[in-house]
């Protein structure tokens, strides 16, 4: 049987929160995400963010494309799929992960929960099912998409934790970074994953859409002494910037939607070198990505600390002797830092800690255009971390 | 008697195109057109009375903008209406929508296999980058492989280069694309018959080959390559009816003062010496010009217009050869109002859209037996549109007009010619396949003006009725079109050209044919050139 | 060198041997791996009937590499053929057999302008399949800019067309992607002689004579680097696979029968052993498979040890035989309608037109095996006495089309399509179903179960142009070596393709011994 062929009347969907996201999007902006519409800000962006870094903000991440991958061979399965060795994956725990093409280029990055055995959730930002069903060609494996059937909201920030307690999430004190449990809520049942898109404290929540709106309800009753707020995904750019996190279609073209092929990066050129694993058996991409590893990689992620605090959106990155040699991919001006940040993709060999760079940045104030250079530093890791993203069990507030 | 600097014989889009790119240059031009009107295949015609008909093409999707801007075409009045999406109507009551919103169609798609709605996302991409490869090259003139002159083997060297950018694995998908069926194609992509049979028609309409056929998932792309306001595939109206894009050229150009003669029939193109000395015409006139242009299929222009002592065999040999089948036919209707499609329900936005009723390549392929053995296709693919439903102009307030076109239909029936019983029989199976999605529709048929390969020949002027002046089979592409040795727009004689769609890049309303004609011409005469190069895409 | 670990060649059929035997005597270890219980494969000769022989699949050959016969000195390994440079002849019903070779016309009606345009036809294509039959000994280029070494073969492929001239480089790059009917259309008037022409065009393919891409098709059939023109081996195909087995064995080749491979190990990125189906393992070197691509890369191997858009494109590797095989056991010579009897042992073939050609074709394309097939017939047995008891002879006919898939199965099909080759055979030579003592029919389920082949297809695939050179089988790997280390393909699914002709094991073995030096 086929789907009601009336489906085109609703061309944006809404998601299992909607009523409740709605209710508080008092700016009314929204934006579509795929097939959903989701909030861009409910009341303020810096209000939001701040929220976030502050107490805890509810992000719904619903839209999320969500596979359900299992059968007897889908480790093997997933193992071939990823760069990363995915039997370190202990069940109970969640990994980030690439994948790659046949020439090594990223596809989408996503994260691989490890429901149960040979059972497992991969989350990505793409629609990933074509590549998937044609990956498990010879292997005993059903992958399903299950975006419709998971309701998800990650609450972050340094309250989270109390709320979650406040909501009789049990032991969630002892929940680790990466690591998922499932405990009953109102006659379902609720995952709890201490994952996330900030770079904060937080956890991600998973529910079947029948009880996702009772779940908002009981997270902003049980959040309401310790500052919780919803968010929009304004203030998650923010977040995702400072934490240093790279997002497709942004950061990088997903490489099997690449028309100029040349456009593409390989996760080496990402700096997710961490993420690729030469020594677990075959997996796509593995004898182009040697191969750049042999004979060295075209372009290099970086994160900037650019000069000054002007964000330096879509700037060209020069090297000191005035040549183009890269461009801004996301940026802005870090409430935390007190700094102008960027992720940029430069050309090899620039891109060192000790290299110079400049970023050439147009900003106006009102209405008069002025240009800058900017000198920028070359940051490892993450912009902004704060220690109780990782601290078990996490601080009290 | 005036003298012109240049003649170009036939006004379509092509012929008008080459006209004004060479007016623009200063040269004193005259179009001579057979007809009464001008326009050749692109014409809008009131052939029943407030009702416009774009009786030949129908729709505008492959016009290089670079061309509309150069000679000016919006000021000159032509407006490009995009119009929404496709359907497919399937036999057991169901459509499978083509949506504008790209999500909504994938979602469609899904309804028939979830595998495909994905699949079809790179599917799109896979196209696209083959879109972009023939949209580089579109616009030049292409070099002859066997050539040792500099500007050949640079332009070889440009197509390499432009090869090289595909990167390895989509070089081989092109020479894939050249030599593969549509449906072999389709089968990497799509495992259900009712998507793939959605995407077939573009791989076989106009071209006298079956879905199954290597050679046509090229030309699918061919009909991919176009867009409009940089939305590669979409396609568009012309407001008014496809007349307003030839009214355009032909508006442009007269204001650089070039002439357009109609009812002026070209007998013979003159030749002294090996030199072009200018036309007969039918009445006897003879008008004197050292450059000609003639915008007819290779067939008529060779066998028809020069002598054929004047020819080498081997040439005459290769004109013969051209293949340049008919395949297709019109049937154009004026209705009285918006017929009802039930599958689709009222107020459906894919009414404004192409539709489509074959849904499987099996019907698709009985479709092309039946024209291999000599006779329409019984069960035909269908190419419906109601242009009135997205253009006002085009039929009074209320009513509609409704543009068929039909594929297979031979040239001639079982080797001889159509008769009115067959063209009635014709009607009689297109309406039918009509009346099965819309039970309404005979009941609204105020006038059927019926087109056969037939009335395209002796109407327009097109070889059996083929709507690309030539099948767009590799053997007669790019340095082939329209045979080797020819493809660079010059003809055995010198001061000749071909500036019609059978030469490359080949069919459609894309006038990319005349006005590389026209560089041609102006660089034979060392002036600067007028015609534009193509837009970077990157 | 220590190296005691032997390369290991799967399949005995005329490709493996071949590598097996260049393998052999270049000093390797070689082990060969047949799962039947003799060698030759699909180019075996078989018993198909109490004392009556045949050709198992192909029964004549034009395509077989030269240089096997000079380096592994096939000769002397016993290979003689009883009978070279075998004409054509094309059957009618009504009128005299059109009989012609390369360039001649031997007999038969044909018109003044036909005759005319023969030759110069045939020496034109003859030209062209030369062309194509020069790239048969070379690796097949890769197209990328960046390693020019790679891309060279494609720069010379690029000379060779030039050095053809202007006139017939135009001519070749016009048609080669053209349909076979097109191009005779353009130069004959003649059904007789068009049909025959097509059929060599479409023998062996799932394509009909107004597909395009059947120029090359037929180009390839022609490109034939041996000086025998096409021949007929004494003692049937199989003989060349018993001389190649000879020459391996010679050189000191190890050939295992009846030992069935049920996979290949792989570690780290390299395959490491063979696993045989009685649970033995052998540590390998290398491997070279004769084994169809898909089977090869898919069961074998395992999708698991390839890229996934690699894996893709093996699994859609078009493999669908249409070519069945009929071998007849007569107690006499039929009488062909208006064949001399000089010509009854020459190739015989019934395509009296294009169009017949084509109609043929179209119940192909519907999973439908064809009402009226089109064949080619050889009566080996006219100029080899070890077929068949004396006086007795044997006929030996393919056909096409029958389609692997076809509708409802081949259990069902295959009694009603085997009386329509008789009644088609019948109208051809009156009386020859009262000679016939037995019959065989093999369709491409018959040819998929007998030999291994994937789709029953003669080529282990499609030799379309999107198959065919740096394409073949799958852009990517069309350079015998497949990505997994210690693996390379040899057989009919690697360039140049099927046909008896040893060129892919020739190939391959020249790509295994460079790997490794």
């Amino acid at each position: 049987m086929r789907a009601p062929r009336e489906h085109y009347l609703e061309v944006v969907k809404t998601t299992p929160f909607h009523r409740r996201t709605q209710a508080a999007n008092h700016l009314n902006l929204w934006h579509r995400w795929r097939d959903y519409t989701v909030a861009d800000a409910y009341f303020d962006v810096a209000l939001e963010y701040t929220a976030l870094r502050n107490a805890c903000a509810v992000f719904d991440i619903s839209p999320m494309t969500k596979h359900r991958i299992s059968g007897p061979d889908a480790l093997a399965f997933l193992n071939r799929l990823v760069t990363r060795d995915v039997s370190r994956i202990r069940e109970g725990r969640v990994g980030y992960c690439v994948w790659c093409d046949d020439r090594g280029q990223v596809i989408d990055d996503g994260t691989i929960f490890h429901l149960g055995h040979n059972d497992y959730r991969l989350c990505s930002q793409e629609r990933q099912l074509d590549w998937l069903l044609r990956s498990a060609l010879g292997f005993d494996v059903s992958i399903r998409e299950e975006t419709a059937e998971v309701a998800a909201l990650a609450l972050q920030g340094p309250t989270s934790a109390a709320v979650l307690r406040a909501l009789g999430v049990s032991a969630v004190e002892s929940q680790t970074p990466f690591s998922l449990r499932v405990v009953p809520f109102e006659g379902s049942s609720l995952m709890v994953s201490r994952t996330g898109f900030t770079g904060d404290l937080g956890y991600e929540l998973w529910i079947p859409p029948t009880h996702a709106e009772r779940l908002w309800d009981a997270l902003f009753e049980a959040g309401m002494h310790v500052g919780i707020k919803p968010m929009g995904t304004h203030a998650l750019e923010m977040a995702r910037i400072e934490a240093g996190f790279i997002q497709a279609g942004v950061d990088f073209l997903p490489a099997d939607r690449a028309i100029r092929t040349d456009r593409t990066r390989s996760p080496l050129e990402l700096d997710l070198g961490w993420l690729v694993d030469f020594n677990k058996d075959h997996f796509t991409g593995r004898a182009a990505l040697l191969a750049e590893r042999a004979q060295g990689s075209r372009y290099r992620l970086v994160r900037l600390d650019v000069e000054g605090n002007k964000p330096a959106k879509d700037a060209y990155i020069y090297d000191d002797r005035r040549r183009v040699i890269g461009a801004v991919t996301s940026s802005m001006w870090s409430p935390m830092c007190k700094a102008s940040i960027a992720l940029a993709s430069v050309q090899m060999p620039w891109g060192d800690p000790q290299d110079t760079l400049w970023a050439e940045i147009y900003y106006q104030k009102e209405l008069k255009w002025s240009r800058s250079n900017m000198r920028c530093q070359v940051m490892s890791g993450a912009f902004y971390e704060p220690a109780r993203r990782k601290i078990t069990p996490p601080p009290n507030v | 008697m005036t003298r012109y600097d240049v003649i170009v014989v036939g006004a379509g889009h092509n012929g008008l195109t080459s006209a004004a790119f060479l007016a623009k240059s200063g040269l004193k031009v005259l179009v001579l057109e057979r007809n009464p009107y001008f326009g050749g295949a692109t014409v809008s015609r009131e052939l029943h009375t407030g009702w416009m008909y774009s009786n030949c093409s129908y729709v505008c999707g492959l016009l290089r903008p670079e061309i509309y801007r150069s000679l000016d075409l919006g000021r000159h009045g032509l407006q490009i209406v995009p119009y929404g999406g496709g359907v497919g109507f399937t036999r057991d009551g169901d459509v499978l929508g083509g949506y504008v919103d790209k999500e909504v169609k994938r979602r469609e798609i899904a309804r028939y296999s979830t595998k495909d709605s994905d699949a079809y996302l790179r599917y799109g991409r896979d196209v696209m980058r083959q879109c972009r490869l023939v949209r580089s090259l579109l616009m030049r003139t292409p070099p002859d492989p066997s050539s040792l002159k500099p500007r050949d083997l640079k332009e070889m060297l440009y197509i390499a280069g432009e090869f090289g950018k595909l990167g390895e694995s989509s070089i081989y998908d092109t020479l894939r694309f050249y030599t593969m069926s549509i449906a072999d194609y389709l089968g990497e992509y799509f495992e259900n018959d009712t998507v793939k049979a959605n995407f077939a028609g573009s791989g076989i309409i106009g071209t006298a080959l079956g879905v199954y056929s290597p050679g046509t998932a090229y030309v699918l792309l061919h009909h991919y390559m176009g867009d409009v306001d940089g939305q590669m595939g979409a396609w568009g109206f012309a407001r008014g009816g496809m007349g307003a894009v030839s009214q355009a050229i032909a508006h442009s150009l007269q204001s650089m003062g070039g002439e357009i003669r109609v009812n002026a029939s070209v007998a013979q193109i003159m030749t002294h010496h090996g030199k072009v000395k200018g036309v007969a015409l039918d009445n006897g006139d003879e008008i004197e010009a050292p450059i000609v242009l003639s915008a007819l299929d290779p067939k008529r222009t060779f066998l028809g217009l020069l002598s054929e002592q004047s020819l080498d065999a081997a040439l005459v040999k290769r004109a013969r050869h051209f293949k340049i089948r008919g395949s297709s036919g019109k049937i154009n209707i004026a209705l009285d109002g918006l017929p009802s499609f039930p599958a689709l329900g009222p107020n459906h936005p894919l009414l404004a859209g192409d539709m489509h009723f074959l849904d499987s390549l099996e019907r698709f392929e009985r479709a092309y037996d039946d024209f291999k053995r000599g006779t329409w296709s019984k069960d035909p693919y269908l190419d419906l549109l109601m242009p009135s439903v997205t253009d006002p102009t085009m039929a009074p307030p209320g009513k509609h007009f409704m543009s068929v076109f039909v594929q297979y239909v031979p040239a001639l029936i079982d080797g001889r010619a159509w008769t009115e019983a067959d063209r009635d029989a014709f009607k009689k199976t297109v309406f039918a396949q009509i009346s099965r999605y819309s039970p309404d529709f005979e009941k609204l048929v105020l006038h059927a003006e019926v087109r056969t390969p037939q009335e395209l020949e002796s109407e327009v002027g097109l070889t059996e009725g083929n709507i690309f002046q030539g099948e767009l089979t590799f053997d007669q592409l790019l340095f082939n079109r329209p045979f080797p040795g020819f493809a660079q727009y010059r003809g055995p004689a010198k001061g000749l050209y071909l500036c019609g769609s059978g030469s490359h890049p080949g069919g459609g309303v894309m006038a990319a044919p005349g006005a590389n004609a026209a560089r041609e011409v102006l660089l034979d005469l060392r002036r600067p050139t007028t015609v534009p190069g193509s837009w970077s895409d990157d | 060198m220590t190296d005691q670990k032997p390369m290991v060649v799967i399949g005995a059929g005329h490709n493996g041997l071949v590598a097996a035997a260049y393998l052999a005597r270049a000093g390797r270890k070689v082990v060969v791996l047949e799962s039947r219980a003799d060698v030759g494969g699909a180019a075996s000769t078989h018993e198909f009937f109490p004392e009556f022989r045949v050709s198992s699949v192909a029964h004549l050959t034009s395509l077989l590499d030269p240089f096997l016969y000079k380096d592994l000195r096939l000769a002397r390994h016993g290979l003689v053929f009883s009978k070279t440079h075998l004409k054509t002849v094309a059957l009618d019903t009504r009128r005299e057999a059109l009989v012609f070779d390369q360039a001649h016309i031997v007999a038969g009606e044909l018109s003044e302008g036909d005759r005319l345009a023969f030759a110069p036809f045939m020496l034109r294509m003859q030209r062209f399949a030369q062309l194509l039959g020069r790239q048969h000994g070379r690796v097949p280029p890769r197209l990328h800019w960046d390693q020019w070494r790679d891309a060279w073969p494609a720069a010379r492929f690029g000379f060779d067309v030039r050095r053809l001239g202007r006139d017939d480089m135009r001519e070749f790059l016009r048609v080669v992607t053209m349909a076979i009917q097109d191009v005779l259309d353009e130069e004959f008037s003649s059904d007789q002689l068009k049909g025959a022409l097509a059929l060599d065009a479409l023998l062996g393919t799932k394509l009909g004579s107004r597909s395009g891409n059947t120029v090359f098709s037929y180009l390839h059939r022609c490109s034939g680097q041996s000086r025998l023109g096409t021949a007929l081996p004494q003692g049937g195909v199989g003989a060349i696979t018993q001389a190649l087995a000879s020459a391996a064995l010679e050189a000191g080749a190890e050939i295992r029968l009846n030992t069935t491979v049920s996979g290949l190990q792989v570690t780290a990125g390299a395959v490491t052993a063979v696993m045989l189906g009685s649970g033995e393992q052998i540590a390998v070197s290398a491997v070279l498979s004769s084994l169809d691509p898909k089977t090869t890369l898919l069961r074998l191997l395992g999708a698991r040890h390839l890229d996934t858009e690699l894996a893709q494109r093996v699994q859609h590797f078009r493999s669908v035989g249409t070519t069945a095989k009929l071998h007849i056991a007569l107690s006499g010579l039929p009488q062909f309608t208006g064949v001399q009897f000089a010509h009854v042992g020459e190739r015989l073939v019934i395509c009296p037109s294009s169009l017949y050609a084509d109609e043929a074709f179209n119940p192909a394309k519907y999973q439908r095996y064809s009402e009226q097939p089109m064949m080619e017939l050889s009566l080996p047995t006219v100029y080899d006495s070890t077929l068949a008891p004396s006086g007795r002879h044997v006929l030996s006919a393919i056909v096409q089309y029958a389609p692997y898939d076809v509708v409802g199965g081949w259990t069902a099909a295959r009694a009603p399509f085997e009386a329509v080759i008789m009644q088609v055979l019948e109208r051809y030579a009156p009386g020859i179903g009262s000679l016939v003592l037995g019959t065989e029919l093999l369709t491409p389920v018959d040819l998929e179960e007998r030999f291994g082949m994937t789709g029953g297809h003669w080529h282990h695939g499609e030799l379309s142009m999107d198959q065919a050179l740096m394409m073949r089988p799958v852009h990517g790997i069309a350079q015998y070596q497949m990505p997994v280390k210690g693996l390379l393909l040899c057989g009919a699914g690697a360039h140049p393709g099927g046909g008896v002709m040893g060129t892919a094991g020739r190939n391959a073995a020249r790509v295994a011994l460079k790997g490794l030096l």
